[in-house]
């Protein structure tokens, strides 16, 4: 889960890392009020979980509280697109308006869980202000990582080593150290698996100032962290994403495709997705039941594929282990009756109950075809594709 | 890897799903001697295996060397800590969705010992020659055989075993490590395992986008292993930055792409089998 960077804020607030003064506002006039209230001279940035805002055009510097008005007239309520977004974007419902601070210097700070240290690495540069994976691939040099331990934290001698690099100036060391050690204590407390302070800047007294926040919160640990996942902003996400989400179902919209891709487990609806390519066909959508063995489930996950109005076939692959086929079948059977469903239906199922699976899908009226597995299927879509165009 | 015909298995999590996985397993001739549930001690499942309140209790008096965790992800953490404390040679932890800091905590607590762990969120090993199948591996869709099958995903993981049996062969062992980023054993110590097994003519691995572990077996593979190796990469017509968290395009970038991994992966000698339907296949024609 992603949070607003004004929701960040508050959350490391409670961990003595402050950033400057700053409120949020959804209406022009309450970013009016803000800007007043903070001399005029403030930075307006749009609330929305992406990066790329600043080049998107969501953050405005202003110098007048009408200035500031203006800029929320002219973008609340509205889609922002920006390079991390999809084709659509994000709407803006939240200004953050914040007191301007004299920058001298930027750095790039964050954690991260790394699955080679199998621990969390703080991720440091001179390069603040950019996009890490832009860092990552043309600066890969300025790019410090240093594991934390989970008895020790961060050891002082390699955050000694980091603030020589970084050349941070001698007076706000403490300051640095300090806030690593905050930002570890609310990575761990939260089930972080990332919080990214960018730019980290050095101002013209010298002191290190936060500036800029993103915290995303690991979708597991839902089951205590629950008081965390009640600032979910739904609004951000993908609609159908979002329904298949409550439904417990793993859905992926893509662009162009006309194939609603039916699967069980990632890995196998991620090699249907490549199979469906190479057909000559291109996957709509890729939903993952998973392990379900809940027929309702089957049926919301039926309804939200075909929601889709590109999908022009149905591929339905199975591999059941937890999972039962028949269940599957039936509850597909069910649905494409309850929503008139009369496109092809591509079936490719094996594992437990297979059989009884397939004898449910015959019985039906659906438009079904059988296939004897995965390759099998791609050749029948390919052929049913030609018959078609 | 540790199975044999002494092999011993203890199973904790006997839900639903961890019951109708367990039956299962009995049938397939797996030797399970013990169940382990805080509040069941004393009785029996499926009127014959004794329930016991603690895995060390249980190891005690059965002997039992393998535990197989269906815990709930909420409590997963404590069931492995409890299994590698009673000193099983093997756990191997089927639940999903278990929290990455958790698995930090784990990973830094079985330093040192002796245990190992496969998975979380893997479907388990099964070994076709000696019957003993722990883990929701559907049994009937494997044979006796030399492929070692070693895999990223769950359903794919079936999809290739079925497609080694079609193309006439069958498997020594399959081993599923899971898709979570920090796991137990990975793809090195299961190519390892296959490298020195005498059943283990050939190897088939089936990797997936994100990370870089492909790359570091293809860094193996190249000085350690001598047996012919076919793979596939899932994901390979993934959008990028749709499905991969943010932290880890942050860390591999480029590296996790299945491109980036297919190079390495050929480089390093494996074959590979460029449509995940035609993994028996390429098995076929290089054998």
């Amino acid at each position: 889960m992603n949070l607003h960077e004004y929701q960040a804020r508050d959350l490391l607030k409670n961990y003595n890392i402050n950033f400057p003064e700053g409120e949020v506002g959804s209406t022009p006039q309450e970013i009016f009020d803000i800007s007043k209230k903070f001399g005029g001279d403030v930075v307006v940035k749009v609330q929305i979980h992406s990066g790329g805002r600043g080049k998107a055009g969501g953050v405005k510097l202003c110098s007048t509280p009408i200035e500031a008005k203006n800029f929320a007239n002219s973008i609340l309520g509205k889609k922002i697109v920006t390079n991390q977004t999809d084709s659509e974007g994000v709407i803006v419902e939240k200004l953050l308006v914040t007191k301007k601070n004299n920058i001298s210097r930027e750095i790039y700070l964050s954690i991260v869980i790394d699955p080679d240290f199998e621990s969390p690495v703080l991720i440091a540069s001179t390069e603040g202000g950019t996009e890490i994976e832009k860092m990552a691939e043309e600066t890969p040099e300025k790019i410090t990582k240093i594991p934390f331990d989970p008895v020790l934290g961060a050891k002082p001698y390699e955050l000694r080593r980091l603030i020589s690099k970084l050349e941070i100036p001698k007076d706000s060391a403490k300051d640095f150290n300090s806030l690593v050690n905050n930002l570890y204590k609310a990575f761990i407390e939260t089930d972080s698996t990332l919080i990214e302070i960018n730019p980290l800047i050095i101002d013209d007294n010298d002191k290190v100032v936060p500036l800029d926040c993103k915290i995303n919160i690991d979708d597991d640990s839902y089951f205590r962290q629950k008081e965390l996942f009640s600032l979910r902003d739904k609004n951000q996400e993908n609609p159908i994403e979002t329904r298949a989400k409550d439904f417990d179902l793993a859905y992926v919209k893509l662009d162009k495709g006309n194939v609603g891709c039916l699967v069980n487990g990632a890995g196998l609806a991620m090699a249907t997705m490549d199979v469906t390519t190479k057909s000559g066909c291109f996957p709509a959508n890729f939903l993952d039941v998973g392990g379900s063995t809940d027929k309702e489930k089957i049926k919301e996950a039926f309804r939200i594929l075909v929601s889709d109005e590109n999908v022009e076939y149905l591929l339905i692959n199975l591999f059941a282990g937890i999972a039962r086929a028949d269940l599957i079948a039936k509850g597909v059977v069910e649905a494409a009756e309850e929503t008139s469903f009369k496109l092809p239906i591509i079936v490719s199922m094996r594992g437990t109950n297979s059989e009884e699976g397939f004898d449910i899908l015959k019985r039906s009226k659906l438009n079904i075809h059988i296939a004897r597995d995965l390759g099998h299927a791609a050749s029948l879509l390919s052929e049913i594709n030609k018959a078609n165009k | 890897m540790i199975l044999n015909s002494k092999t011993k298995v203890l199973i904790q999590g006997l839900g639903k799903d961890g019951s109708f996985q367990a039956q299962k397993a009995i049938e397939y001739g797996t030797n399970i001697v013990a169940c382990v549930h805080p509040n069941k001690k004393g009785q029996l499942f499926e009127n014959k295996i004794p329930y016991f309140e603690t895995a060390k209790d249980a190891v005690k008096k059965t002997g039992a060397n393998v535990g197989v965790i269906y815990v709930p992800a909420p409590f997963a953490m404590d069931a492995i800590i409890e299994q590698v404390d009673a000193n099983l040679e093997l756990v191997v932890c089927i639940t999903e969705g278990i929290p990455v800091h958790d698995m930090i905590k784990v990973k830094n607590y079985m330093k040192g010992k002796k245990s190992r762990l496969i998975g979380p969120n893997c479907p388990g090993i099964i070994s076709p020659t000696l019957k003993i199948k722990i883990g929701i591996i559907p049994g009937n869709i494997c044979k006796e055989g030399d492929v070692g099958l070693v895999s990223r995903s769950g359903t794919l993981t079936y999809e290739a075993i079925s497609q080694i049996g079609e193309a006439g062969f069958g498997q020594s062992l399959c081993i599923g490590i899971g898709g979570d980023p920090i796991h137990g054993t990975s793809f090195i110590d299961a190519l390892s395992y296959f490298e020195q097994d005498k059943n283990t003519k050939s190897i088939v691995l089936i990797g997936e986008i994100g990370g870089t572990k492909e790359q570091q077996a293809a860094e193996y593979i190249k000085s350690h292993i001598s047996k012919p190796i076919v793979f596939t990469i899932a994901g390979t017509t993934a959008p990028k930055g749709k499905r991969m968290g943010h932290a880890g395009a942050v860390i591999s970038g480029k590296m996790g792409l299945a491109s980036e991994k297919i190079k390495a992966l050929k480089e390093a000698g494996a074959y590979h089998s460029d449509d995940p339907s035609k993994i028996g296949e390429t098995l076929k024609n290089i054998l």
